[in-house]
């Protein structure tokens, strides 16, 4: 390719600048197109991304409302995020959805190493356990409401497990137990999806691993240990991380189910109602921006933390690669003088 | 095999079972309660327990009214023309956007590959805040065109899903197009384009999906909600005087999670692969 745009390119040189000939050349083609295929998306992204982000680092020094006048405050707004008990308080309750974010991947986990054995009628429960993903948050927040009223679906299920009706709590209003319940909601939502990405990276494994460690004996578990979990170590670590940076930004369970009442505002819960509500769009952009940075802290740290991590492992596995051939040379060299 | 063995191995038959059986049940049990007391009638549903069946399964009357009260024919025929606009639109996108990345190099190429990776990291209801503002100088808010040019830009796995395309289409068929004296729109439309056909129907789903549930934005940027409503705020109705009515509310949201079950019965594979191809560089 880049041979002929030398050529069709090259016999012109000499030639004053002529703007149509250049269109017609190949590498004029080849600019021509690059900006026509770019134009959109780089404008889409800037306006609907980037733009926003600087306009909301801006906001975040002023107080505002998204109409009328605007007054310069200078750090106040941070300060205040830190200050407000209801703002940066509220970063607590992401350690509930820690909590059911590793849940769910330790679910996702288990279940997909179950259906990568051989299982009857593995794609329907596949299916069944993957289908609460494709449903709308909204809808999810109106079957919620509906799963957890008092003597609804959840205490009829658990009264034929033989519990009693007046010693269940209120799922969705004592607040010792409702962060818990919205989690779990979110794991109800998530866990399928998290199963299908694992089974997509074992079904990657080579089929004569599984066969060869069967003909050496190793049960189940050692196949878990040392053939499966290897091979899905960098999505789970994707997942790993994923799920701690969503859990920081957790909104939409409290969001749909609950709107953030009886203690169960997380930040950004919080947040939107600051923006959207009371319209202090300077505190909320502030509150943004707070969050962004710690996320863009965990993400890093958690990035050079399996770095570490990894980095152990592989060099244990070289130096067993390495022990294995010395163990081997001896071996031929023993064999040899025989 | 041994007889300890043989017992081992039930054990684990078993267990494998059990699990997939009770997850399976916790998955389902909400929704199929949602359908049980959407067919229920008004004395039913205040006379019975959530979960004893309905009396007729042919009762049909929940759906009608909450097809009307929620205006949820209005709701289709939005996010119908919201699908259509958006889909169309983010896939002419994508793959030109994928086109010039995987097949030029050009200097920026790489920053402009991590400019959109960046973006995913940014939380979207965060970015809302000044989001509304930009929408808002735009004369974009309370339009069906403003939410679906926001919509259309905001897509980075398909693109990755067209740029892995992109790296098993061989070069050598641009190359042999280009002496054949084909420009490279010709090449983009005519040759690579019906080649990405399969990727193009897996982030068609996926983003056909998340599009026609998406609420947050559209509740934002669409408030005109008798007119503006798409399938998903629409269920927005049943908050308020008709929040305790589930018979009703359940019936409701079963018609408005129906498209994406017959999406999903019809394409289970595509939906499982396209998640997975989106994953590992997403």
């Amino acid at each position: 390719m880049a041979a002929t745009t030398k050529q069709a390119a090259q016999p012109r040189q000499k030639e004053p600048f002529n703007l149509i000939k250049w269109a017609r050349s190949r590498k004029g083609q080849r600019s021509i197109i690059i900006v026509a295929f770019m134009f959109l998306p780089l404008l889409l992204l800037f306006t609907f991304t980037y733009l926003p982000f600087g306009e909301m680092f801006r906001f975040s020094f002023y107080r505002m409302k998204y109409i009328g006048p605007k007054k310069f405050v200078g750090w106040d707004n941070y300060i205040q995020v830190f200050k407000r008990d209801d703002c940066f308080g509220a970063l607590k309750l992401s350690l509930y959805y820690i909590g059911g974010a590793l849940l769910q991947l330790v679910i996702a986990l288990y279940l997909a190493t179950m259906l990568s054995f051989k299982v009857k009628g593995g794609n329907i429960f596949k299916g069944f356990m993957f289908f609460p993903y494709l449903i709308s948050g909204i809808a999810i927040g109106f079957i919620f409401k509906f799963f957890y009223t008092r003597g609804f679906v959840l205490d009829t299920v658990l009264q034929w497990c033989g519990f009693e009706l007046d010693n269940l709590p209120y799922w969705l209003r004592d607040q010792r137990i409702n962060n818990m319940s919205l989690v779990a909601t979110s794991v109800w939502r998530y866990f399928g999806q998290n199963m299908v990405l694992f089974i997509g990276a074992i079904m990657s494994v080579d089929a004569d691993l599984y066969e060869a460690a069967d003909l050496d004996g190793a049960n189940k578990f050692h196949q878990f240990i040392y053939i499966i979990l290897p091979s899905i170590k960098t999505i789970v670590t994707l997942n790993v991380i994923l799920s701690i940076t969503g859990s920081l930004s957790a909104f939409e369970p409290p969001y749909v189910i609950t709107n953030g009442g009886a203690g169960t505002g997380t930040y950004f819960v919080i947040m939107n109602e600051i923006a959207h509500v009371s319209q202090k769009v300077g505190l909320a952009s502030a509150m943004a921006i707070v969050l962004l940075l710690i996320i863009f802290g965990a993400t890093i740290l958690q990035k050079l933390f399996f770095k570490y991590v990894f980095k152990d492992a592989e060099d244990e596995n070289k130096n067993a690669g390495i022990r294995r051939e010395k163990q081997l040379a001896k071996y031929r060299a023993k064999r040899g003088l025989k | 095999m041994t007889a300890v063995g043989k017992i081992k191995n039930g054990l684990l038959v078993f267990l494998k079972y059990f699990s997939l059986v009770f997850f399976s049940f916790i998955a389902i049990l909400p929704v199929v309660s949602c359908v049980i007391t959407a067919f229920k009638t008004n004395e039913e549903y205040q006379s019975t327990n959530v979960m004893t069946l309905p009396q007729s399964w042919l009762n049909f009357s929940n759906f009608t009214e909450a097809f009307q009260r929620a205006n949820m024919g209005r709701g289709f025929l939005n996010s119908g023309i919201v699908l259509v606009c958006v889909l169309a639109g983010s896939i002419l996108i994508g793959t030109q956007l994928a086109y010039i990345l995987n097949r030029f190099k050009f200097p920026g190429n790489g920053l402009v590959r991590n400019l959109f990776l960046f973006a995913t990291l940014l939380p979207g209801v965060a970015m809302q805040v000044s989001v509304y503002s930009i929408m808002n100088a735009l004369g974009f808010i309370n339009h069906l065109y403003g939410y679906i040019i926001l919509m259309m830009g905001t897509d980075v796995i398909s693109i990755y899903i067209f740029i892995q395309f992109f790296e098993n289409i061989p070069v050598s068929l641009d190359e042999s197009a280009i002496v054949d004296g084909a420009s490279y729109f010709t090449i983009y439309g005519k040759i690579l384009l019906p080649l990405l056909k399969p990727a193009i129907v897996t982030s068609m789903i996926l983003k056909g999906v998340g599009t026609y549930n998406e609420y947050y934005m559209a509740q934002l940027y669409l408030q005109d909600k008798t007119r503006l409503g798409t399938v998903a705020t629409s269920l927005f109705t049943f908050t308020g005087p008709l929040g305790s009515q589930y018979n009703l509310i359940c019936a409701g949201v079963i018609i408005s999670l129906l498209p994406a079950l017959l999406i999903f019965v019809l394409c289970q594979k595509q939906i499982y692969s396209g998640l997975a191809a989106g994953a590992v560089k997403g």
